[in-house]
């Protein structure tokens, strides 16, 4: 296998592992954009989602956003907002948020809106007000659809983000790049396998983080 | 804007010929993914042990970032479209089986009874019961799968002239015209938002028995990117 083979030589050459350039410097800067970008949108899709769906009203209005959300091209979005803002973080963060604020918003709404109505019942016949029945019936029962969204949000965010180097910014991305402009297929491989990696390790977080989370009944019960 | 529509002839494109290549770009994967996902997902409906093999490594497949998979499969098919479409037509697999899935399934089992009494057999009751009734869920994943595949071709840019509308974003840059920048995104988005109803449109015209307007929407299953990445 031929991409073993360059996968092989990027990781046992000691360069890549030091210096600004080094494999800890580049996955420091895309865990650190992954996490920002996600943390915005979270910000945004989260409450939106979990207030809309707890009152059912607004599904056609989010149905739009998203649409129009997941309409816009990142890669095209990261370029006009560099032409026109120049170089910074920003003009990365804007088309990575409007990546993931669809998924997180939607999956939310109808993560909410999938809650069996007889236990919300139950809950407001003992008594529960709107914000006890939103935080302690609907969203621990909603908890692993909303989870779902926000992985699948943090996957497209990890993926993404290595076009941030098409714009001079750094990340894994970076490898990719730079590796097709000097025709180093090595270091395209690697930087390629590296994202990869990364994105099964985002998998991975949101397995454990449902397992710590999501309480054992409900679970049992998907 | 001036020179909105000029575009540099490195391209080797008009306009409307980068608009129809995008358009065949981001469409045939989609096709091909739903021409694997259909026996796919039925092969998971009757096999159930199968399904959540299928969902983990079309989920795996899924995380691989869309720039990474170009690039790794330049060393095979070259700087083509098919290195482009390829990666689109597998993340279609982690939407659409899921979506194809639930809806069969969903499918009430009177209803089945149904159809087995009237004298249908196992494949005319897939296809003339089952899956006229899973067509709204199998459209909803079919919206998702197209408006994402639109906005990824332009990715291919970055791997060497193969985004069709990408490679004027790619332009814009080169030759610093914004112009041609904001020209590829509202492009895009409007081909994403025609694609968007064009489908709802099919999913009207393939679905009379159901009402039009938000009571359809609540009939739909919940969105299949949540079962499914």
């Amino acid at each position: 296998m031929n991409v073993l083979n360059f996968i092989n030589a990027f990781f046992s050459d000691s360069a890549h592992w030091q210096g600004y350039d080094g494999i800890p410097t580049r996955l420091g800067e895309h865990v650190q954009y992954t996490l920002e970008a996600l943390a915005i949108a979270a910000a945004i899709g989260l409450p939106v989602g979990l207030v809309t769906g707890h009152y059912g009203r607004g599904g056609n209005a989010l149905a739009l956003i998203a649409v129009a959300g997941r309409a816009l091209p990142t890669f095209g979005l990261l370029v006009l907002m560099t032409l026109s803002l120049g170089f910074g973080l920003i003009n990365v963060m804007i088309p990575l948020v409007v990546l993931a604020v669809p998924p997180i918003l939607v999956t939310t709404y109808e993560a909410m809106r999938s809650v069996d109505p007889a236990p919300v019942d139950a809950a407001r016949g003992m008594g529960m007000h709107d914000v006890e029945v939103l935080f302690r019936v609907e969203l621990p029962v909603a908890l692993p659809l909303i989870l779902g969204g926000l992985r699948s949000a943090a996957i497209q965010i990890v993926s993404t983000a290595t076009i941030a180097a098409y714009v001079s910014l750094g990340g894994l991305g970076r490898y990719i790049v730079d590796g097709l402009y000097q025709r180093n297929y090595e270091k395209v491989v690697g930087g390629a396998a590296l994202v990869a990696l990364m994105a099964l390790a985002t998998l991975a977080v949101f397995w454990g983080i449902t397992r710590l989370t999501v309480s054992r009944g409900v679970l049992r019960s998907n | 804007m001036d020179g909105f529509f000029d575009i540099p002839s490195d391209l080797q494109h008009s306009w409307l010929g980068l608009v129809g290549l995008h358009v065949r770009e981001a469409m045939l994967p989609v096709l091909a993914g739903l021409l694997i996902s259909l026996p796919l997902a039925q092969l998971c409906v009757r096999f159930r042990w199968l399904y959540p093999p299928v969902l983990w490594v079309t989920t795996v497949l899924y995380a691989i970032p869309s720039l990474a998979f170009f690039v790794v499969l330049i060393d095979y098919t070259g700087q083509t479209e098919l290195t482009v479409m390829i990666p689109l037509t597998v993340y279609t697999l982690v939407i659409l089986v899921p979506a194809i899935v639930d809806g069969v399934r969903s499918v009430p089992q009177e209803t089945i009874a149904a159809a087995t009494a009237m004298g249908f057999g196992p494949v005319r009751r897939y296809v003339q019961v089952q899956l006229p009734i899973a067509v709204p869920a199998i459209i909803a994943g079919l919206r998702v799968a197209t408006v994402s595949s639109i906005s990824l071709v332009s990715v291919g840019a970055l791997i060497g002239n193969q985004g069709a509308l990408g490679n004027l974003v790619n332009d814009a840059n080169i030759y610093n015209r914004p112009e041609l920048a904001v020209n590829a995104v509202i492009t895009m988005a409007a081909l994403a938002i025609l694609a968007d109803g064009l489908l709802v449109v099919v999913r009207m015209l393939l679905t009379p028995w159901m009402p039009s307007g938000a009571r359809a929407r609540r009939a739909e299953r919940p969105e299949p990117e949540v079962a499914a990445r």
